[in-house]
């Protein structure tokens, strides 16, 4: 059951993009819509089909040799970690495919174009096999960048470029770190495989072979890097603002809310079991970049005349704060980068699918066109409202329980650092309210904004559905908790009693 | 109790959206008026017996050791903050059916009150640090929507903008302190961290200390003291009976009902303790200097407030904490009826604000200036009202614990006997001097002046300080089994007899001072300020708003803008632009990246798999 549900999450969204090929061009936003709903269908029994009392051990596990000479499987499965992000996924989807119905530029490979992009995200959050992990990860740049480069604004060629460029580099370094685990395994036990779990069991040389580095802290910085590109990290973070200012709506939402996660999930499920001591001992480092990014990135928003900069960069300050909660190594630091990650993902999303819905009426993204908003269009001005607040972290909604823990965990591991993590949470707020400001406060200053409709059912029944998450994660976090209790609980013991057993190479 | 406001707030807000204010208002007067009488029974139930909290909770944050939990807890302190809360609350409620008569659109309004009731509920009932601090911002939040409730002008909009970060920056405090709450107790709930600080000494008494003061950090967000008052003068850009409300009566007594709520902690806390009284103090006579020479009529009740406001915190600095807590009822009801006496003469003269252009009111407003006068009495600390007995029992912790925070308070006390008196014959007295034709309000508004006024003169008796030991203190008796009475220690530089008989004998003066100088107010040109020398300074607030964009609002823009305009794009952008430029001149591969991905792609990915194989032979792994 949980097994073709994995698959069908994989595959369908593929079927359907040949579909919608094949099909006239009236029906290809109906059919992406009919598809990517029929996937938020399966996600509901994934949830209840997940067991949440399993830690370690992947679910609904497919397992099909693919390239059997190297040990390479097409292999699936969901644990604590993806399932979240699996169900992310799914959810944002649809609202990412109704942010695009008004797009008129080749409608039929524009939907297509996201029905793969989520097939391949899906798929790389649910990959066992390093090889078909990274197989994903390439793969999805493909769709992405089509997104950008095709549909996007003026400068979309340079954006999609430089996007791929960074993301690509990062790629490079992760190869040579996979494939140094996969000739390492081979050598020491004989056999190949691209297995994740086997592959953690390798045992890399200690002895510093550059720049005082190890094989180990190597091959950490090989995925780590590929994944703060990801992320991003400041000071790596120079492709977000481009990327998402030229991408259209659609591909912005999934870009915030999906793809950045990789950067995270990414940490979570390789660098850090790959690499536990380098990562023990280069998390200070880390945690002070990421310190650095939700500064300077509150700092940067908050002097953006464009409203999806402003986004954009809130993204680079939010997403510090979830890096931020992996390196305190601790278990609330933890829960809170996994529940932030999802919160990041609700609420940026829903951002950019406002910021889109005016872009729509008025091709406009800049405060100067805008202002008085609330006057005119109420039920717009009352989500705007209420997302921004999910975003500054307000109590009661969803941003502050993973706030407070990542804050609660950073505390923990260093008060200093905390203390420097809460202006975060007062410059969050200075931005915040600088969007609503100049959009919805203040006299309306253009006549053409009278003209603005306010949200019809295509819009309102999302950010219903957003909102209604929000409150859900905000008063009663435990539906999400508990899922992943045991994978969280058993994080920290896991890459270390590993090594312990595995002691000094021969 | 709590329910019923927040199903008004969604029906008002999202169901109905009615445009008619009197619909709107009065299923929102409704709904408070429900809670107070729910406040009421819950009442009757914790103050039966040993005063048996009721207690509920469901889980919401769980994993490994850490759980919090939605824990609402009603005692008696609780009790005693609800009351005021639904109580003051639907009186407000109901005189803004009256007051915003005239608005279209009100249901945002009546929305954002009822959602501001519940919230604060939330916060005064919360069991533990966590579920407080969801009240906490909340009320913050709907404080920032009403002070920007007409938020067509900007300099409204910016107003309830500078509330809310201001009240982030103590938020940031607040967090600060629960956390270290958390590495020192393993628990945010307030009953086990008390209970926890009372069964042994151990505690690490520096880290007590540390967890304190960025506690009441948070506390000088909420409740205005310097140095982060600045928020609460502009505030009054608010409807009127917002400000009587939140910045008056609730909200801003909530950091007051945070030290009270942990006083097993603050008790312990001697040095967090110094400065909370001093900067309790500092705030005080500030803001008393800065409400003397004021015009407009709502920011000298604002400075006023924020002055009352240091006095309880001057008190809970000297760990007087029933005392504190008892001023804060008495101001309750003195400060909404004295904004609610404001907004009525707004109302009446269409929007004027200064008072200069008033006088004389006294004859066409007869109820509001009835009503205004008990206020003034009240809090210029006059007996027998209210506010005498309760500004006595502060002035009496502070003799206690330091003799020249009792010459400082005794300043205060002086000064705003002189400045309300100042303010009400400026208003009502003399002759009047400007155009609008004043008529009294509607009975919606007058009534709860009326009531508030009631209140106002007979609150005072329910807490009689113990100078009058015939009469016993209810209030300080009531709250025993939540706050232990405050213990009197040490010898006193002045009997506190003597001490009762100057502030009063003070306060006596300077009001018939104030009456006899301004009373007599004439034109708009009359000298409105006693204190000529200082008078700019006053006037301009000590410059402090200026001060503070010097030092921290224009660093912070040029920063911000530096890093916009010269960091992001020219060193990080350009660095990283210039590394991926000089890797293509090296290379030769600029053709390779314009003429097609899928080259450049499989070349790197050779030149990928070709420097891994060398690294892992440099590493002698195979």
């Amino acid at each position: 059951m949980m097994s073709a549900i994995l698959v069908s999450l994989c595959v369908l969204p593929i079927i359907g993009a040949s579909l919608i090929f094949l099909g006239p061009e009236k029906l290809a936003r109906k059919t992406a819509l009919a598809v990517s709903l029929l996937c938020l269908a399966l996600s509901i029994p994934l949830y209840f089909g997940f067991d949440g009392t399993q830690s370690q051990i992947f679910q609904g596990v497919v397992s099909i040799p693919w390239v059997p000479a190297l040990g390479i499987k097409f292999a699936l499965g969901i644990d604590g970690l993806s399932f979240p992000l699996v169900l992310l996924t799914q959810l944002m989807l649809p609202i990412a495919i109704l942010a695009s119905w008004h797009e008129e530029r080749n409608p039929k490979a524009f939907m297509a174009c996201f029905l793969v992009l989520s097939s391949f995200m899906t798929g790389t959050f649910l990959a066992t096999d390093l090889f078909l992990f990274y197989v994903f990860w390439e793969a999805m740049l493909i769709p992405m960048i089509l997104l950008i480069g095709v549909w996007g604004s003026q400068e979309r060629i340079y954006a999609a470029l430089k996007f791929f460029l960074f993301t690509f580099a990062g790629s490079l370094l992760m190869l040579l770190a996979v494939v140094t685990l996969f000739v390492s395994y081979k050598t020491q036990t004989g056999v190949m495989t691209a297995d994740i779990s086997e592959l953690t069991k390798v045992v890399l040389s200690k002895e510093p072979i550059l720049f005082g580095l190890n094989i180990q802290d190597l091959v950490f910085w090989g995925f780590t890097l590929a994944f703060l590109v990801k992320v991003p990290l400041f000071p790596l973070h120079t492709w977000l603002p481009d990327a998402h200012v030229q991408a259209p709506t659609g591909g912005s939402i999934l870009l915030a809310a999906v793809l950045l996660k990789m950067g995270t999930y990414g940490l979570l499920r390789f660098s850090i079991p790959f690499g536990s001591e380098s990562f023990s001992r280069f998390a200070p480092l880390i945690a002070v970049l990421s310190l650095v990014g939700i500064l300077y990135g509150a700092f940067v928003a908050f002097q953006q005349q464009d409203m999806k900069k402003l986004v954009a960069y809130s993204s680079v300050s939010h997403l510090g704060l979830v890096v931020l909660g992996i390196c305190t190594q601790n278990l609330e630091g933890l829960t809170g980068s996994v529940i932030q990650n999802i919160n990041h993902g609700l609420s940026t999303g829903a951002l950019f699918f406002m910021v889109g819905f005016l872009y729509d009426q008025r091709h406009s993204r800049l405060f100067s066109d805008y202002g008085g908003l609330a006057a005119l269009i109420p039920w717009y001005s009352f989500f705007l409202v209420l997302v921004a607040c999910s975003s500054m972290a307000v109590p009661g909604l969803n941003g502050f329980v993973g706030e407070m823990l990542i804050l609660l965990g950073t505390f923990e591991a260093n008060p200093w650092w905390a203390g420097i993590g809460v202006l975060g949470v007062v410059f969050g707020a200075l931005y915040t309210l600088t969007l609503l400001k100049k959009t919805l406060f203040g006299p309306v200053t253009a006549n053409e904004n009278r003209s603005l409709k306010d949200l019809s059912w295509r819009e309102t029944v999302p950010l219903i559905i957003l909102a209604l998450f929000m409150l859900w994660i905000g008063l009663a976090p435990g539906f999400l908790i508990n899922k992943m209790k045991p994978t969280l609980e058993n994080y920290w013991k896991k890459p270390q009693s590993a090594y312990a057993m595995s002691g000094n190479p021969k | 109790m709590m329910v019923a406001p927040l199903l008004g707030s969604i029906a008002n807000g999202l169901v109905l959206r009615s445009s008619e204010a009197k619909r709107a208002g009065t299923l929102a007067t409704v709904a408070v008026f429900v809670s107070f009488f729910c406040a009421l029974i819950l009442f009757s139930q914790v103050a039966s017996g040993a005063g048996e909290p009721i207690e509920m909770s469901w889980p919401w944050i769980q994993i490994g050791n850490l759980n919090i939990e939605w824990g609402f807890r009603f005692d008696r302190l609780t009790s005693v903050m609800s009351l005021v809360i639904t109580g003051v609350g639907s009186l407000i409620h109901l005189y803004s059916i009256g007051y915003m008569s005239h608005e279209k659109g009100s249901y945002r309004y009546f929305a954002y009150l009822n959602l501001f009731v519940f919230l604060m509920l939330v916060l005064v009932s919360a069991g533990n640090l966590a579920a407080l601090f969801v009240g906490w911002e909340g009320v913050g939040l709907c404080s920032y929507l009403l002070i920007g409730y007409w938020f067509e002008d900007p300099e409204k909009a910016k107003a309830g903008m500078k509330a809310f970060l201001v009240n982030r920056i103590g938020d940031a405090g607040f967090l600060m302190g629960m956390f270290f709450c958390y590495q020192l107790f393993g628990t945010l709930d307030f009953q086990k961290i008390n209970a926890a600080i009372d069964a042994q000494s151990g505690f690490n008494i520096q880290l007590m200390n540390i967890a304190a003061f960025f506690l009441f950090v948070g506390a000088t967000g909420k409740s205005a003291q310097v140095p982060l008052y600045v928020w609460l003068p502009d505030a009054m850009a608010g409807p009127t009976p917002v400000s009587a409300l939140i910045h008056a009566a609730t909200m801003v007594t909530s950091g007051i009902y945070l030290i009270a709520r942990l006083e097993p902690l603050f008790v312990m806390t001697t040095d967090t303790n110094t400065v909370i009284a001093f900067t309790g103090l500092g705030t005080a006579l500030l803001a008393a200097f800065i409400a003397t020479s004021q015009r407009d009529i709502k920011k000298v009740l604002a400075y006023s407030t924020v002055s009352q406001l240091g006095l309880m915190v001057l008190a809970l600095g000297c760990r007087a904490y029933v005392a504190a807590l008892f001023h804060l009822v008495t101001h309750a009801f003195f400060k909404a009826l004295l904004f609610l006496g404001s907004g009525s003469v707004i109302h009446a003269l269409e929007g004027e604000q200064d008072i200069s252009k008033m006088g004389g009111l006294r004859k066409s407003l007869p109820v509001t200036s009835l009503t205004f006068l008990a206020g003034t009495v009240a809090i210029a600390g006059i007996p027998p009202l209210a506010g005498f007995f309760s500004k006595d029992t502060i002035l009496h912790a502070a003799l206690v614990a330091d003799f020249r925070l009792w010459i400082g308070g005794a300043v205060v006390a002086t000064l705003t006997a002189f400045y309300m008196f100042r303010l009400y014959s400026l208003t009502f007295l003399g002759t009047y001097r400007g155009k609008a034709h004043p008529h009294e309000s509607p009975w919606v508004m007058t009534l709860p002046l009326v009531i508030l006024a009631v209140a106002s003169v007979f609150a005072g008796f329910l807490g009689v300080p113990h100078e009058f030991h015939w009469i016993p203190n209810f209030f300080e008796e009531y709250l025993k089994p939540v706050i232990p009475p405050y213990e009197f220690e040490g010898t006193l530089a002045i009997s506190s007899h003597q001490a009762m008989l100057i502030t009063t004998g003070l306060a006596f003066l300077s009001s018939a001072l104030a009456l006899v100088i301004f009373s007599r107010a004439k034109s708009t040109e009359t000298k409105i300020s006693l204190f000529r020398p200082f008078q700019m300074v006053f006037e301009n607030r000590f410059w402090v708003d200026e001060l503070y964009g010097a030092l921290f609002v224009r660093p912070f823009q040029a920063i911000s803008k530096f890093f916009a305009a010269i960091v992001d794009p020219k060193v990080i952008d350009g660095g990283i632009l210039l590394m991926s430029r000089a890797a293509k001149r090296l290379g030769g591969v600029v053709v390779l990246v314009q003429t097609g991905n899928v080259q450049w792609y499989l070349f790197l990915m050779m030149i990928g798999v070709v420097g891994g194989l060398f690294l892992l032979l440099r590493g002698r792994v195979i």
